[in-house]
């Protein structure tokens, strides 16, 4: 599916949950959890879910957003069809409703690659794919809770309430997306299903003997423009791995990644605008000022801007795995995840015959060396990924070219800062050059952003909680949310 | 196991032997009227089992059984013989084995059967002629009841071994007949029935001497033959019939069996009713489900105990636990061989707890009677072919069940045992009993009546890592254990409730199901038998490594291996590399 990253379309509070079937519970399961997977009719569910909830509750209230409010406008799912999956209210945090849905099934729906290829897809987990299966949800599921942790802090240093509105709902909908791999792993994984749904929240963001499980995923989220930068760079990745188990076999995951990528939309909004609202600010003061250096006059000058960039880029980059992996193989043929867009290709969709070209570095030089595409299924996505993220960058140097200004900014090469893969144990600047250990050294706080760097942005970073106030270094957006003017209240204290 | 069937014939030889079409279904049902290969004869307390193999007569055609070799078929009536002199002649207290053949005891193997067979059927049948052979020896040890081989003649390859399992060896002096080991000289592989494990561990041959045998294609004779402990004695042709006699009178007079007066058990034609792919018998439901590869096994307990051993008696081969027994024995046969793809056998039992540990009880109490001794003897036979069977088996202990004693064992011999915690909620809904939760009761068949082939218990080698753990599983002898004491005590693998239980017991299914049944029977093979060596866990260990290995190579089993070349004139072309 193509995901649009506007403001969601049509958010009317219309729509009801679906009706309940089978026996009822003394808990009103659709009130307390919206749903579309008859919750209030499985017993198994129910029981994984009471344990569950409770434990999740008490995890939003020590790990969540840190700053008390009172309510906020956010958008809440209640059902899966046009109108409710985006029903806008003011809600206490706490009392969010969080739901599980799945995107409709086509009872058609056959695999679509790999080995399996033109079978039904699975209604239930193969055994033969258990584990796998569970590695693969589990380490989506793990990364969801994870950014929710990360940015904890930010609402003390919001721009705006606006601002603070847009994180608050990207937080609530990471807890949601948590609650639909924890689904999947109760409704389909039994037992193990139910201890991995714990350890989801057990393991916390940057613990040091229980870290989460991706490294990118332990880094605090210091201030707004690496928030709006993990935003653009970072949660693009989650869209593009929940693109490719969109595709898988397993029906049940399909579905839920299918519905997931329309909130995700919202994600891949928040960081567009947000760094494009932070440039067109510097711009503007650019131009009014004359200079680059406008620390000043109380905006992030742009170097530091694409430092940031360069930072969380290059670390997203190394979210996708290693060029060659046999895992990205093993996991296509036997139908868990396929391609971005699979279903579109015009290939034969099981790959055994294709090779591709993998990047590289050899005796100090730029290389390809040619490997069966089964192997390179991770580079093919983060391609497709990196493809992505030329938009925002192009949006970007519109507002700088509004300003006619010369200055761009830019994408750095692949190779640049990775510790994944190929280039790792290399040195590449942004432009694609290959240096020494010493000149890297020289020149690396031109490249990513020095400890003075975040230093002086975090000083910019003085919270704006009044309505329709926003902070010197960022522009107000153009529109408010759900048709409401900018300056609304969208968070009470 | 291997022979020198058509040493003559050498010119001919099997050479490239297409396999056989289609693999018949075997039938293990037989009796003594219906053999053609054996005599059973029973002459006061000696029976004599004479081997007279029809050379058309193979279980599958392609091949003629010449000079006393053997297939599966032969291997089959010797197995019933000796299952019909335990039940049905208790008045017998020794064993005549011999050949009604010309200066030719028995060659072994039919070497053209082996050289047509897939591998799957070499190893089954491998299988079956060590369980019948093993079979001997657990008559004389738990049955007082010995055998005496009167060798007659030539004993070549499996036919020595054959002789071996018998507890005297006498060989007879006419200055031809020898006894041999030829599978090393000529055919490129190893005894498969234990001989070489045999030679040295139970009879003492020396091991350099074994050395010297078993690779001396013509095999030794005469008093060399009893110098080496190879045989007990070497009699001269005239006095052979006395001499067999005299040492048939002499072990009989040590027996412990009843004798005379006892009245034997007949064994009467299981019923055995097939509708697609259920298989129902009187105590035992065999249910396959081929798209899941699995068998479920249904044992069900007994309806009623027996008052008195006479009551026993006068039950015959209907008592609960000797049919029961046969009937699961013949499944596990019949699936073994003719249900390759069945890979995963699910194992359960359906019952009344009370009634089947009175029944134990029952049994334990009159286990001095000939007829529960024998009873017990073929049960504990039976669940050690569980042990060695190549397939994953999972135990489902669910409401209904009753694992109780001697039907518990069935559980422990599972690679993984699953009890359902609770109850099945939905049972009264749907229409179903409800049913108290399972429960496994153990009583002193888990604490040494039943060991498996490494003489330990099947407990004690689920605790080999902890006395204390042994110690405590022990203890609960008589007590109801519920899933979740039985967890706590180690006794079960897993105690998914009814909300889990469907799901677990598929995914489990499916996923042993997607992995390599070669590396499953290994590594089952290698958990199974934890504990210390016997010479029964060495033949069925060697056998399977080492035999099986060299089956596989080319030096036997290529064009130019010694198998293929056995036979055609042609001397087999080794690579010479040692692996
Ligand atoms: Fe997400
Ligand atoms: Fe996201």
């Amino acid at each position: 599916m193509t995901t649009t990253e506007s403001t969601p379309q049509s958010g009317t509070v219309t729509g009801d949950a679906p009706r309940p079937t089978g026996p009822l519970s003394k808990i009103d399961y659709s009130e307390r959890i919206p749903n579309n997977v008859n919750l209030a009719g499985d017993r198994k569910l129910q029981r994984a879910l009471e344990s569950w909830q409770p434990k999740f509750l008490d995890w939003w209230k020590n790990l969540g957003p840190s700053i008390p409010t009172h309510d906020v406008y956010l958008r809440t799912a209640i059902a899966v069809g046009r109108d409710g999956w985006a029903h806008f209210d003011r809600v206490p945090m706490e009392e969010y409703r969080w739901g599980i849905f799945l995107a409709e099934r086509d009872p058609d729906r056959t695999v679509a690659f790999g080995h399996h290829k033109g079978e039904p897809a699975w209604q239930e987990v193969p055994g033969e794919y258990r584990s796998d299966l569970r590695r693969l949800i589990v380490i989506q599921g793990d990364t969801e809770p994870a950014s929710v942790e990360q940015q904890r802090h930010l609402g003390m240093t919001a721009p705006s309430l606006y601002d603070m509105r847009n994180l608050f709902q990207v937080n609530v909908e990471e807890g949601r997306h948590l609650w639909a791999m924890v689904y999947l792993l109760q409704a389909y994984f039994g037992k193990d299903g139910r201890e991995e749904a714990e350890e989801l929240l057990k393991r916390n963001s940057g613990d040091y003997d229980s870290p989460r499980i991706l490294g990118a995923f332990n880094e605090e989220t210091t201030d707004w423009l690496s928030f709006f930068m993990f935003t653009y760079f970072t949660d693009r990745d989650g869209k593009y791995q929940l693109g490719t188990l969109k595709e898988s076999g397993f029906d049940p995951l399909a579905r839920t990644c299918e519905f997931m990528l329309k909130e995700e939309a919202h994600h891949m909004f928040v960081g567009t605008t947000g760094v494009q609202r932070t440039v067109q600010r510097t711009a503007q003061l650019m131009k009014e000022h004359g200079t680059d250096d406008i620390w000043e006059y109380g905006g992030i000058p742009l170097s530091v801007i694409q430092k940031y960039l360069n930072f969380q880029y290059s670390v997203s980059m190394d979210l996708f795995g290693s060029e060659v992996s046999s895992n990205a193989a093993s996991y296509y043929t036997a139908g868990l995840k396929g391609r971005w867009m699979e279903t579109r290709r015009k290939d034969d969709h099981l790959l055994t015959d294709y090779t591709m070209e993998v990047p590289g570095i050899e005796s100090g030089r730029m290389t390809t060396r040619t490997v069966p595409m089964l192997n390179a299924l991770n580079l093919d996505l983060r391609n497709e990924y990196s493809a992505d993220c030329e938009n925002g960058v192009k949006r970007w140097n519109q507002e700088l070219e509004e300003a006619g200004l010369e200055q761009r900014l830019f994408l750095p090469h692949q190779g640049f800062n990775r510790k994944v893969g190929a280039f790792a144990g290399h040195h590449v600047t942004p432009t694609g050059e290959i240096v020494d250990e010493a000149t890297w050294e020289r020149s690396v706080g031109e490249y990513l952003p020095t400890a003075e760097d975040r230093a002086r942005v975090a000083e910019l970073m003085v919270p704006h909680h009044e309505p329709g106030e926003f902070a010197g270094w960022i522009s107000p957006p153009s529109v408010g949310i759900n048709s409401l003017p900018v300056e609304y209240d969208y968070v009470r204290f | 196991m291997t022979t020198l069937e058509d040493r003559s014939a050498a010119t001919e030889g099997p050479g490239p032997v297409a396999e056989p079409a289609a693999t018949p279904e075997v039938s293990f049902d037989t009796s003594p009227e219906a053999y053609r290969h054996w005599t059973l004869s029973v002459d006061g307390e000696v029976a004599t089992l004479t081997l007279d193999v029809a050379e058309d007569g193979g279980i599958v055609p392609g091949y003629e059984l010449k000079m006393n070799s053997y297939d599966l078929g032969v291997d089959i009536e010797l197995h019933d013989a000796v299952q019909r002199i335990r039940f049905e002649h208790p008045e017998v207290k020794a064993v005549v084995v011999t050949s009604a053949k010309e200066r030719m005891f028995c060659a072994g193997a039919n070497i053209k059967m082996l050289a047509a067979s897939p591998h799957s059927w070499k190893v089954n049948f491998c299988k079956f002629t060590n369980e019948t052979r093993n079979g001997f020896e657990d008559a004389s040890a738990h049955s007082g009841l010995p055998f005496l081989a009167a060798v007659n003649g030539t004993a070549a390859g499996g036919g020595y071994e054959l002789a071996l399992a018998c507890d005297q060896i006498v060989l007879v002096d006419d200055n031809s007949s020898a006894v041999s080991l030829p599978e090393v000289p000529l055919l490129g592989v190893l005894p498969g029935t234990g001989g070489l494990t045999r030679v040295v561990d139970k009879r003492g041959v020396r091991r350099d001497l074994a050395d010297v045998f078993s690779t001396t294609a013509e095999g030794i004779r005469g008093e060399r033959a009893v110098q080496w402990r190879l045989v007990d004695a070497s009699v001269k042709a005239r006095d052979f019939p006395q001499e067999v006699a005299r040492r048939a009178a002499e072990l009989a007079a040590r027996s412990t069996r009843p004798g005379a007066g006892a009245g034997g058990v007949a064994l009467t034609p299981l019923r055995r009713e097939t509708d697609g792919d259920t298989t129902r018998y009187e105590h035992v439901r065999v249910v396959l489900d081929r798209n899941s590869g699995t068998a479920t096994i249904t044992v069900l307990g007994p309806a009623a105990v027996p008052g008195t051993v006479e009551e026993l008696q006068e039950q015959g081969d209907a008592a609960w636990l000797l049919a029961a027994t046969r009937e699961l024995d013949d499944a596990v046969l019949r699936l073994r061989t003719n249900e390759l793809a069945i890979g995963t056998w699910l194992l359960r039992t359906e019952g009344d707890v009370a009634t089947t540990a009175a029944y134990d009880e029952f049994l334990l109490a009159n286990r001095g009677h000939w007829l529960v001794n024998e009873t017990i003897g073929f049960y504990r036979r039976t669940v050690k072919r569980l042990d060695t069977t190549s397939r994953s088996l999972f135990a489902l202990i669910e409401p209904g069940s009753c694992f109780v004693g001697a039907l518990a064992e069935i559980a422990f011999a599972a690679d993984r045992q699953f009890m359902l915690e609770g109850i099945w909620e939905d049972a009264a809904e749907e229409g179903r009993e409800a049913l108290p939760p399972a429960v496994i009761r153990l009583d002193e068949f888990n604490t040494g009546l039943l060991p498996m082939s490494n003489d330990l218990t099947r407990l004690q080698v689920r605790f080999l890592g902890s006395a204390a753990e042994l110690a405590a599983a022990e203890a609960a002898v008589g007590r109801d254990l519920l899933a979740a004491d039985a967890a706590e005590l180690g006794l079960v693998t897993s105690t998914p409730d009814d909300i889990d239980w469907e799901d677990e017991i598929r995914l489990v299914v499916e996923e042993r199901a997607s992995f390599s049944p070669d590396a499953l029977t290994g590594m089952e093979a290698n958990l199974r038998f934890a504990g210390r060596e016997t010479p029964e866990t060495k033949v069925f260990g060697r056998l399977t490594a080492w035999q099986n290995w060299i089956f596989q190579r080319p030096n036997a089993a290529g064009p130019e291996g010694a198998l293929r070349r056995y036979g055609t004139g042609k001397r087999a072309d080794y690579d010479r590399k040692r692996v």
